[in-house]
């Protein structure tokens, strides 16, 4: 549906996502800045992937037996290891190609749905760090380092299962994006206050999103053990099931998941990019997250701006918590516990506060997260490994010197670099 | 531009190794979905391919499987197994809700024999989980289905009868004639623990014409002190405070890790003339956190490893069927943990009062509840 006004001048479109991905704004100044924008995450991750490797040998007790006999069968060991891991790794993210081939060939559905559901899966994990991403993304680009996406994911949650349980008798279409729109909604209110308090009273947006995010928890707990809780739950703190018509749709039979969710995501993650580089509402805010005081002097409103970005940043995350919601648990529980609303910030530092560039950022940890559980049936690495890993890529987006010195890159001069964030503050 | 052809060059050549590495093992794995076998290890792998070797998985909460509390005790239970039964174990760690469903995906696919999930959080997961898949069993922890799901073993506890015996050893221990108690969250789980404490006390006071109080938890009202956390050992340690000040000298948290927060507070607080003794719950305190053995008089434990392995070997001996497997004092699925540190310190006659009042309560002769 996002695609409609993309189809038009696609050529056009194509060129300039292309350089805002990469986010340069000149081309002239030479390759060492826009190409890097680009080299500098792909030289990340496989940076990463290549310390996890050495991680995964040194934690597996055979490389140790083995090099006990001798240096060649450590060798062969570890080698072993890392690549049953990371093979497992592959096939749990996109699926095993010799068993989808077989599959399509064979005519036992279910047996089809198992293998290419993996590559299914993972666009759904991915779906909610897109939302999240692109949440704290806009925050960045305003220059505002928000922590609170955790806090608005619980509370669209919360509104949208809500609205999913107690109002009963709407049709699909008019229920469910009700429910959506509810999460989005307390979100941005959520995203609001400690933009407001910002903005008015010069509150550090880090330490306010964070406290915000506790008394949501608190809240959320309360509501779960009194006005939200399932009658005849016994005490377990759990709402009641939303009802069918606020469901976002899945599109196939057990057990894959994968839902119109992804889809909503990718448009949403479309509007955003609209929004910030071709509206003059995203100018503005791009211009006061880079540079404040020339925003100011360029009589750009910064209190507004400010309030503006907290909120539509605030209703993306309650997007993410909702998505979780009506896509997949159907009801919240105390457990619900997302972690990925702290992820995202992550993630649009991987993805260089650039929608497009989150949404591949997500789509990466949707993989990888994805791909871990069968990595972990397979040979017993701990999903951990992949907090580790998203660690390590993280470690070296942000300090890319680390990067640079590693592949003797040039670094580039200071006018191209990207600003992500000022500093803490926003001073 | 040399640089930076050096760059690309280190890009694919790392690139290239990464596909090998997959490459390498890729011929292998075109028979069925489990490579896993030929992996290099989860160490515990029974080497017994020929029979069927059962498969037990299990699906821990977003506590993950190494809590100290009931993901790992769970776990203990199919460790157990293994080492008894030459069962093969496996498990996933949940780290958000949605975790649970694509879990108990991942474990259908496996083929597992029994599916273990662990804690009342995946009450619907295993439900819905259970229902869409009736030919795989299923055993969930703290949670009972009403009516009972065919294939679905609810295991629950009598908590309540070890810690009715805690409470009546806390009264005979008090000397200031209050005790304390506090939770995580105002859940059957967690109450259940409470009740017991408290009808243990007032047992105590029955019969010896005390009148031990009990502090921070009051079932007839359902009132108490609950932290509504079950990870901040601050509010541990406020909370013993509190009761402590109050005037408790014995101290029974049942809130998990919380609870680490309140040792902290007793032992610092506790003289030799004036101790202030600590009760654990669900796992012996006195072996799990080692650094206040010396104030832990005993532990409710909840052995929710043992009843995994019972319903475990149902499943090898094939009479598993869907219902409740029920730990309580007769069957050893809950008791109290030694007096260890204590054992001299603690009257003889009250250990005698205890060692009866535990057949008493297994027989039906003392009622745990009102």
């Amino acid at each position: 549906m996002a695609n409609q006004p993309d189809n038009k001048q696609k050529p056009e479109v194509t060129k300039v996502l292309l350089e805002e991905i990469i986010d340069s704004p000149s081309k002239k100044k030479g390759r060492s800045g826009t190409g890097q924008a680009i080299l500098i995450p792909i030289l990340a991750v496989l940076t990463g992937l290549i310390i996890g490797a050495v991680i995964i040998a040194l934690t597996t007790e055979d490389v140790y037996k083995a090099f006990a006999l001798s240096f060649g069968d450590g060798l062969g060991a570890a080698w072993k290891a890392i690549s049953t891991s990371y093979e497992a790794l592959f096939k749990g993210a996109f699926g095993d190609p010799a068993r989808i081939i077989a599959a399509l060939q064979g005519d036992n559905p279910i047996e089809l749905r198992r293998a290419v559901n993996p590559f299914l899966e993972s666009l759904v994990v991915a779906t909610p760090y897109i939302f999240a991403g692109l949440a704290v993304a806009v925050a960045f680009r305003s220059g505002l380092f928000s922590i609170g996406a955790e806090g608005q994911i619980f509370i669209g949650a919360t509104a949208a299962t809500f609205v999913g349980y107690s109002i009963k008798g709407l049709p699909p279409y008019i229920h469910m994006p009700l429910a959506f729109l509810a999460g989005a909604a307390a979100g941005a209110l959520w995203g609001f206050v400690p933009g407001w308090l910002k903005a008015k009273t010069g509150g550090s947006e880090v330490i306010n999103t964070i406290m915000v995010n506790w008394i949501t928890f608190r809240l959320t707990e309360w509501l779960l053990t009194g006005p939200m809780q399932r009658p005849g739950s016994g005490g377990v703190p759990l709402s009641p099931f939303i009802e069918k018509s606020a469901e976002i749709p899945q599109f196939f039979d057990k057990p894959i998941r994968f839902h119109l969710g992804f889809f909503i995501a990718l448009a949403v993650a479309f509007l955003v990019y609209y929004f910030l580089f071709k509206t003059t509402w995203g100018y503005n805010l791009r211009t006061v997250g880079a540079n404040p005081n020339a925003a100011r002097y360029a009589g750009m409103n910064i209190v507004t701006s400010t309030i503006v970005a907290m909120s539509i940043s605030g209703a993306l995350a309650g997007m993410a918590g909702a998505n979780e919601i009506l896509a997949l648990n159907r009801t919240l529980a105390l457990g619900f516990s997302p972690g990925f609303g702290f992820d995202a910030i992550a993630l649009a530092l991987l993805g260089n506060s650039n929608p497009i560039g989150v949404v591949l950022a997500a789509l990466l940890f949707g993989f990888l997260r994805s791909g871990a559980t069968r990595m972990m049936l397979a040979t017993g690495i701990p999903i951990d490994i992949i907090s580790i890993l998203q660690a390590l890529i993280i470690i070296f987006i942000a300090a890319p010197a680390i990067i640079r010195t590693i592949y003797r890159l040039r670094a580039p001069k200071i006018e191209d670099r990207v600003v992500v964030k000022t500093g803490w503050g926003g001073k | 531009m040399s640089k930076k052809l050096y760059a690309i060059f280190a890009v694919v050549l790392m690139a290239s190794m990464l596909l090998a590495a997959c490459g390498q093992a890729a011929p292998a794995p075109t028979e069925a979905p489990a490579p896993a076998t030929e992996a290099p290890a989860p160490a515990t792998e029974a080497p017994t391919e020929a029979p069927k070797v059962i498969k037990v998985c299990e699906i821990t909460d977003t506590g993950g499987i190494d809590d100290k509390s009931f993901n790992a005790t769970a776990w203990k239970g199919v460790t157990d197994a293994m080492a008894e039964f030459g069962i093969e174990g496996k498990y996933l760690e949940s780290t958000q809700a949605a975790d649970y469903e694509k879990n108990i995906n991942a474990f259908i696919e496996e083929g597992c024999d029994l599916i273990v999930t662990v804690g009342f959080l995946l009450g619907d997961a295993t439900k819905a989980g259970a229902e869409a898949n009736p030919d795989f069993k299923f055993t969930i922890i703290d949670y009972a289905y009403d009516p009972a799901l065919p294939n679905v073993v609810g295991q629950v506890f009598n908590t309540d009868e070890a810690a009715f015996l805690a409470g009546y050893l806390a009264a005979g221990m008090s000397k200031t004639g209050k005790v304390g108690t506090f939770g995580g969250l105002q859940i059957p789980p967690v109450t259940i623990f409470m009740d017991g404490f408290y009808y243990g006390v007032k047992y105590y006071n029955e019969k010896k014409g005390t009148n031990v109080e009990v502090l921070g938890w009051d079932p007839v009202a359902a009132t108490g002190l609950f932290t509504q956390s079950f990870d901040d050992q601050n509010l541990g340690k406020q909370f013993a405070i509190q009761l402590m000040d109050n005037g408790a000298d014995v101290v029974m948290p049942v809130a998990g890790p919380v609870g680490i927060g309140s040792a902290a507070a007793v032992k610092e607080r506790t003289t030799a003339d004036k101790p202030i003794y600590f009760i654990g719950v669900d796992s012996d305190w006195f072996l799990t956190q080692p650094d206040y053995a010396d104030i832990i008089l005993t532990s409710v434990l909840k052995k929710m490893d043992a009843t995994t392995k019972a319903v475990i070997k149902k499943v090898i001996d094939g009479t598993f069927e869907g219902g409740l497997e029920v730990g309580s004092l007769a069957n050893g699925g809950v008791d109290i943990a030694p007096y260890h540190n204590f054992d001299a310190a603690v009257p003889a006659e009250l250990k005698a009062e205890i060692e009866q009042l535990k057949a008493d309560i297994i027989s039906g002769a003392v009622k745990v509840k009102p």
